[in-house]
């Protein structure tokens, strides 16, 4: 079974000044443990696509499964994990209330709480900082949190909204040695949104590019990488290849609709 | 930062001190007056106060006069019955407090609950404002009189007031409420949508706390409320023993005994300090839910 199945999905928005297509046609198939971005330049409708499949919006036509169920089922059934550009941390609660937040909300017992957010909060390098509160951390800090929040009850699928986007580079990356181990150890799918190339060929098995106007799938690059995802992957001719691969076909769209004409 | 605060806070009370003793000093003993006729009272503008000390008695006058006797005699100093006066004053506020916050928190959440509460209630809730008090008063304490008679539930004179001062008090409550509820980030609410978290755990997880920053001020002002209510009720209904009517009876006698009225209005400024002093207790308890997040 796939974690993700979308068909013919489009997304309308109403505004004053008539419709905005926000999506169109948009098939795609995440399988089970495997990672795949959404890129492309604002406006696309990446963001769009990942709250559609977290059912925190609803696609105006076409069907959109996740793992076999509709998406308001799979979100009442907790089938996901999810992640912001910004953390959104409670700022009132530490950093193992905020991991502690969905195991709260689901009524599981204190014990089985505390061992889990002690577990994650290793997973993600923060075993020192569990009693501090969010405006005590570094953006990246917070954002770990917001990772291992979305982790906590071991969801099949991770859904990413630019979780680095506001991060600066150093930290960014490594984060994201960070996330290709978690996702690796996990074994959940992950649909990742990012604007940055060399990010997402960084992590994802398949790249999906996503043009604007009306928000569309326009290409979908493959990216195998032999052994684990790690600092070494960054140096590889492999990757170079495949960023240009990436870059090519989001910059080739508007020449290739302009020969369309 | 605390500390200069406090200072300035103590410049500010001396700014206002020093002032009024200036203008006592320069101004003229019997103000200044145009376009009197001669021999008609009242007659003309006044456009400088009098600086007489029936008018205005020195600082040091009114604070003295707190310390002898109220009425001549073996009475106690008028520090005892102006103390007394306030405690009972306050007891009754803090009822009127309790009453409104409870009225006020409920209308609140009702507003943010249903839109179609808010757009039919905030309306009323705005123009409920509007009603001049000492018009209020009346009615409520001749409700309290009749339950009192007809129903045989004993209906004291103090509940009319702390009715009256939880009106006052209820207003800023329901606002800071709704706004308060309606505060948390929509990364918050999208969080809390995607643990399918239903109403009333998102209200208690995440709306209730987000609501703190608003709420504080909001109790601050409803406590401040509370105590003008309550005084301004007690003298609209008459009743005895509190600082509002205190202030009156002094008020009228002012003239052969200018610096006592001063006594009870002392009092009462105590009494909203105490009372806003006594909130702002409550925000250091729950410093917690006023952390911003830093941002990212």
């Amino acid at each position: 079974m796939s974690a993700v199945v979308t068909s013919g999905v489009g997304k309308v928005f109403p505004t004053k000044d008539g419709d905005v297509v926000a999506l169109t046609e948009v098939d795609l198939e995440v399988a089970e443990g495997e990672f795949v971005s959404l890129i492309g330049p604002s406006g696309c409708g990446k963001s769009t696509l990942l709250r559609l499949i977290a059912d925190l919006d609803s696609a105006s036509s076409g069907t959109l499964e996740v793992f076999g169920k509709t998406a308001h089922q799979a979100r009442v059934d907790q089938d996901y994990g999810i992640a912001f550009q910004q953390a959104g941390l409670l700022p009132w609660r530490t950093v193992a209330g905020n991991i502690a937040l969905p195991l709260e909300l689901h009524g599981v017992a204190k014990a089985a709480r505390a061992a889990r957010v002690a577990e994650l909060a290793a997973l993600v390098g923060l075993t020192d900082f569990v009693d501090r509160y969010p405006d005590q951390l570094s953006g990246g800090m917070q954002q770990r949190v917001a990772i291992a929040r979305a982790l906590a009850e071991q969801p099949r699928l991770l859904l990413m909204d630019e979780p680095f986007g506001a991060l600066d580079e150093m930290t960014r990356e490594h984060l994201q040695t960070e996330l290709a181990r978690i996702s690796a150890e996990s074994g959940a799918a992950v649909v990742f949104v990012t604007h940055s190339i060399p990010e997402a060929v960084f992590l994802s098995d398949r790249v999906v590019v996503m043009s604007p106007r009306p928000g569309r799938i326009t290409d979908i690059i493959e990216v195998t990488v032999d052994g684990a995802r790690g600092e070494a992957l960054r140096e590889s001719p492999q990757y170079f290849e495949r960023v240009t691969a990436v870059r090519e076909a989001l910059h080739g769209v508007p020449t290739e609709r302009a020969n369309e004409r | 930062m605390r500390r200069s605060a406090v200072l300035w806070g103590a410049v500010g009370v001396l700014a206002v001190m020093v002032a009024w003793e200036a203008y006592k000093f320069l101004g003229p003993a019997d103000g200044f007056v145009v376009g009197a006729v001669a021999g008609e009272t009242g007659s003309g503008f006044m456009l400088l106060p009098r600086t007489n000390e029936r008018s205005m008695p020195h600082i040091w006058d009114m604070v003295g006069r707190l310390f002898e006797s109220t009425s001549g005699g073996s009475t106690p100093p008028l520090i005892v019955p102006v103390v007394t006066a306030a405690l009972l004053t306050l007891g009754i506020a803090a009822v009127g407090w309790i009453i409104g916050v409870a009225v006020g928190a409920l209308l609140g959440l009702v507003m943010q609950r249903w839109r179609l509460a808010e757009w039919g209630l905030l309306p009323w809730i705005v123009v409920s404002q509007t009603v001049p008090l000492i018009a209020f008063a009346p009615i409520v304490s001749s409700i309290g009189t009749q339950i009192d008679r007809a129903d045989g539930l004993p209906w004291p004179q103090w509940l009319s007031v702390a009715i009256i001062a939880s009106y006052l008090a209820f207003f800023p409550v329901a606002i800071g409420v709704l706004r308060g509820l309606e505060s948390p980030d929509r990364i918050h609410l999208d969080l809390m949508k995607s643990y399918a978290a239903g109403y009333w755990p998102t209200l208690l997880r995440l709306r209730i706390p987000a609501a703190v920053p608003h709420l504080l001020p909001a109790l601050r002002l409803a406590a401040a409320s509370a105590v003008v209510g309550a005084v301004v009720a007690e003298v609209s209904i008459g009743m005895r023993g509190g600082i509002g009517r205190m202030l009156i009876q002094l008020a009228g006698q002012g003239s052969s005994d200018p610096a006592a009225p001063w006594g009870p209005t002392f009092g009462s400024i105590a009494l909203g300090l105490v009372a806003a002093g006594t909130v702002a207790l409550i925000g250091l308890g729950l410093k917690n839910y006023r952390r911003g997040e830093a941002t990212a």
